[in-house]
């Protein structure tokens, strides 16, 4: 029978032989891991880990598990397990079989579920409560300056306790913050998705042809926040031009100049500037990438991402080209699609079933839809600068030659170098770990490029007989069918989740960051490995999406309904097997992308920084 | 008197049922909800009737066939194949035969929706048997009954006619008959007579999908040129589905289809080849042309009340797709109609229910 390797067949990728190095033990497979079925979640990691990025494993999979399997006790399903080989995260589903267990946990499911979905609304005004706590509080977490001498206040207060005592306080409240964030991220998250796996499986039963992207569309949400940052970057375009401003946005013109220029433009440039600073609280904490990496910054972070899309904003402000998201219709759409279903129901019974899932799922949705922005985005952005600070502290001391390095130690690792500097800084002597550290991050960032070249098999494992896990099914598309695809790939066809309907030919763009939008052209199709809020401007340029993450839920498969181009998402690869100026066919109807013509250079894109 | 001939237009039509024969009457009530079929007429059953008279005048014969047993094969092949040559050997009765060669002439003379070859005097014409017990969503005769494409001349066209005739006594359908039961008096078949078209592509289609039975799906094969080589399972078609909801295509196939049935007026008539290499791999239909199809087919299955099965056909040309779809054939589909499952959900006293009941059995 063919199946997958085994973890144990999986050899170190030469020249990183010690990446094991880089990440805790309780990652590793184990010899008894041989009889799991494991797969690569290519969907939240589809680059090597950098060690102090591993948290982004450890802390989601501990509150997630806990959330399932203690907290309201699903039934059929308790945590995720993950492990790392070669820098890659692989992950399992421990599903819950035996049918008097199930029955046993389902008593426990049912008041606890019943709960929350009954006081939906209610609980989500808390939950944002809570959010903004957390948030509040990870930029409220200081970083110790380790002046010479302590100030005279420190005294005349009788403070007692000098700055260095905080460095592992004030770390470890970052962690504790992040491991808050995640714990309150999965508290909702896998009942609304509990609700809308019922809704699918009633509508994969009643119409057994239906796409992913059909059903979606009846539950998305049409005012959600993920939409809000793009809305804001067009209303300051418009108001540029209303001011007369807008020949400072220029192509290529740089964000701190741009701002710097306004100043000089009387009331105008002062109307703006303050419109621009409303909406970068909150909007521009919206990140270029998902949250699972340290370099995901957030637009604040880097506003070279808002300002490339508002010269193009502006520019079609001016042409008369800029339109609104057409959010009437888009409601009329997505009501025409369900009552179009409904119909076609075999009852009067059906049909009520049916109004019952899918209101619930339209309840939980706006959660489903906007959590990201509070966790990933907005908390997430923040907690990896602050993280980052501690780097920079690090740095000053010569601990590390500059404050990224922080992010190629892992978390416990940090202790220890920031203990070290407690020490040193007491007693007056340089930090041992200026010549510990640097050659163990130089090594680690090495070999994390060499690990970036390895293709990791999708899966490892044998093959299950059945795929029991909700999340598993939803969250990752793992099923049966995509696991043949795995097994039986082909050579000159990338295949994903078939996300937005159509089918599409045309000059295939390989963007790895969105700060290269600027080299797209119109009409070619983009191939990227995530796409996030802070990407749509580019939607109006191109005929077509491919993305190597994503769902059929994803930002880019819901962008590209939106605009009614095809979209395949999910593919994990399509940006390493497909190069720009290949002529290519996305196929979104099935959900794969067939290279035509390779006419592309083999030179990669610049890669997203790490 | 009834009617000898009638012209497709308003076969099956009101007051005149039972004499045009299922496909005959099917295909006059498409052209009257607006579908465009192929021009002709349907020699009725009283056409049959008059002939089987002169054939079998004390109807000894049918009893025959009536009291054969279901199980003996090789009686029943002796004795319908005997009365097969009877009827095809038998000259048409002389009104019979006048009423036809009128019907055919003002059929060549009738304008044509394929604009096929106009300076071809004769395009030939399709013989389609039309049986009365055939094509009902209870008992489907699919397949056993006979087509002839391409006939050409009067003499030939009535040579076809009693084929078609004789056809009601094939071996597989009498022991069909038989193992249903179905009384041989009463039994008549009519004759459908419709200028041929050289399509660019034809097949099959369902308004319902019938591998799952979604009923929110049209389903559609194709193959290029004439759909023979579809329904003679000569060619693996391209397969493709449309959401009735979305109108999106969500699926398509695209296969590689080795053989073409073709037909040109003249000489050549029906052929039968490989496929040139260039077309074998591509796809038959445009989505213009698939959606175009999608959409017909949701016309006649809303103008029936029940899901179909089509027989299409798509003319060549520059003309819209939508313009250039014909049917020869729709009746009700019979094999998901027999098994709709039983109610998928009911309502729960909350809406959480769902959820909470779902999650207590494995997925």
């Amino acid at each position: 029978m063919d199946g997958f390797p085994l973890p144990s067949q999986i050899g170190d990728v030469p020249g990183a032989e010690d990446w094991r190095s880089m990440y805790p033990y309780f990652t590793r497979f184990q010899p008894e891991d041989d009889k799991r079925f494991w797969f690569y979640n290519s969907m939240h990691f589809p680059e090597p880990m950098p060690a102090f990025d591993t948290v982004t494993a450890e802390i989601p999979y501990q509150a997630i598990g806990s959330n399932t399997a203690r907290l309201f006790v699903f039934p059929t399903t308790l945590g995720i397990e993950h492990r790392i080989v070669n820098g890659r995260v692989y992950i399992t589903a421990n599903p819950v079989l035996d049918p008097a267990e199930v029955e046993r946990r389902a008593a426990a499911f049912g008041p606890r579920a019943a709960h929350y979905y009954e006081n939906w609304d209610a609980l989500y005004e808390g939950w944002k409560e809570r959010l903004r706590g957390l948030i509040n509080e990870i930029e409220s977490v200081s970083v110790p300056e380790l002046p010479e001498w302590e100030p005279e206040s420190a005294v005349f207060s009788a403070r007692g306790v000098s700055q260095n005592h905080y460095l592992l306080e004030n770390f470890r409240k970052c962690l504790d913050l992040y491991s808050r964030a995640w714990h309150h991220h999965t508290e909702m998250l896998m009942l609304g998705y509990g609700a809308y796996v019922v809704f699918f499986q009633f509508c994969t039963e009643a119409f057994p042809e239906i796409s992913d992207q059909a059903v979606a569309r009846m539950v998305a949400g049409i005012d959600v926040i993920m939409y809000r940052p793009d809305d804001e970057l067009r209303r300051l375009a418009r108001l540029a031009v209303e001011l007369g401003i807008d020949d400072l946005f220029a192509d290529g013109a740089d964000p701190g100049q741009t701002l710097s220029s306004l100043t000089d433009r009387g009331d105008s440039g002062r109307r703006w500037l303050d419109a621009f600073a409303e909406a970068r609280d909150p909007w521009f904490h919206v990140s270029t990438g998902d949250g699972f990496y340290h370099h995901h910054l957030s637009w604040n972070d880097d506003l070279t991402v808002p300002f490339a899309a508002l010269t193009g904003y502006v520019a079609a402000v001016k042409a008369g080209t800029l339109h609104d998201r057409p959010t009437e219709e888009l409601r009329a759409e997505r009501d025409r699609i369900a009552s179009g279903y409904r119909s076609l129901l075999s009852s009067a019974e059906e049909q009520a079933a049916f109004d019952q899932m899918l209101g619930l799922c339209r309840l939980v949705f706006p959660f489903v839809e906007d959590h990201k922005f509070y966790c990933e985005h907005w908390f997430t952005t923040r907690f990896f600068q602050k993280v980052k600070a501690f780097g920079a502290l690090l740095a000053r001391f010569g601990v590390l030659a500059e404050a990224d390095d922080v992010f190629q130690l892992r978390h416990t690792e940090i202790d220890q170098a920031l203990s070290d500097l407690s020490l040193a800084w007491a007693a007056g002597s340089p930090p041992l770990g200026g010549s510990h550290w640097p050659p163990i991050v130089a090594e680690r960032k090495r070999m994390l490029k060499v690990l970036r070249d390895w293709s990791p098999p999708p899966a490892l494992g044998p093959v299950p007989e059945a795929l029991n896990d909700p999340a598993v099914r939803m969250l990752w598309g793992v099923t049966s069918e995509r696991i043949e695809s795995w097994l039986h790939p082909s050579a000159d066809e990338v295949v994903g989740v078939a996300a937005s309907a159509g089918v599409v030919e045309g000059t295939a763009r390989v963007l790895h960051d969105v700060n290269e939008i600027g080299s797209l052209r119109e009409g070619e199709i983009l191939v990227c490995p995530v796409t996030a809020p802070s990407w749509a401007p580019v939607f109006g340029k191109i005929k077509a999406a491919v993305s190597d993450i994503g769902g059929s839920m994803s930002h880019a498969a819901i962008v590209a309904r939106e605009y009614g181009m095809p979209a395949v998402v999910g593919t994990g690869d399509a940006t390493r097997r497909i190069r720009t100026g290949d002529r290519i066919r996305v196929d979104g109807d099935r959900g794969t992308v067939r290279v035509l013509e390779g006419h592309g250079s083999s030179e990669h894109g610049p890669e997203a920084s790490s | 008197m009834t009617e000898l001939t009638q012209p497709l237009s308003e076969a099956g039509g009101a007051g005149v049922a039972g004499v045009a024969g299922g496909k005959g009457a099917s295909l006059g009530e498409l052209a009257r909800a607006g579908i465009a079929v192929p021009d002709g007429f349907v020699v009725t059953t009283a056409a049959f009737t008059a002939a089987l008279a002169a054939v079998d005048p004390d109807g000894s014969l049918r009893a025959s066939v009536e009291a054969l047993p279901a199980d003996d094969v090789p009686l029943i092949a002796e004795r319908a194949g005997a009365f097969r040559e009877r009827i095809r050997a038998a000259p048409v009765p002389r009104e019979v035969a006048a009423a036809i060669t009128s019907a055919y002439a003002a059929t060549l003379r009738s304008p044509d929706i394929s604009d096929m070859s106009p300076e071809e005097p004769d395009p030939g014409v399709a013989v389609r048997s039309s049986a009365t017990a055939e094509d009902s969503a209870g008992a489907s005769f699919a397949g056993l009954a006979d087509t002839y494409l391409g006939v050409r001349g009067a003499a030939s066209v009535l040579e076809h006619v009693r084929r078609c005739w004789a056809s009601l006594y094939n071996d597989e359908s009498v022991a069909y008959r038989r193992r249903i039961g179905v009384p041989e008096t009463g039994l008549a078949m009519a004759v459908v007579v419709q200028r041929m078209i050289a399509p660019r592509a034809a097949g099959v289609m369902f308004t319902r999908s019938p591998v799952t039975g979604d009923r929110s799906v049209v389903a559609i094969e194709g193959t290029w040129g004439l759909g023979s080589a579809l329904v003679a399972g000569d060619v693996t078609p391209d397969s493709f589905a449309v959401s009735k909801v979305t109108g999106e295509i969500t699926a398509r196939r695209v296969s590689a289809k080795e053989r073409l049935h073709a037909y040109s007026p003249g000489a050549h008539g029906v052929t039968v080849s490989e496929t040139p290499e260039h077309l074998r791999r591509e796809p038959c239909l445009t989505d213009a042309e698939i959606v175009a199809l999608a959409s017909a087919a949701r016309r006649v299955e809303a103008h029936y009340g029940v899901p179909q099965d089509i027989e299409w056909a798509l003319l060549d040309g520059d003309a819209p797709a939508e313009s250039r779809v014909v049917f020869l054939q729709s009746r009700p589909e019979t094999v998901w109609a027999s098994r709709d499952a039983a109610q998928i959900a009911t309502p729960l006293p909350r809406p959480a229910d769902h959820v909470l009941s779902r999650f207590t059995r494995p997925l």
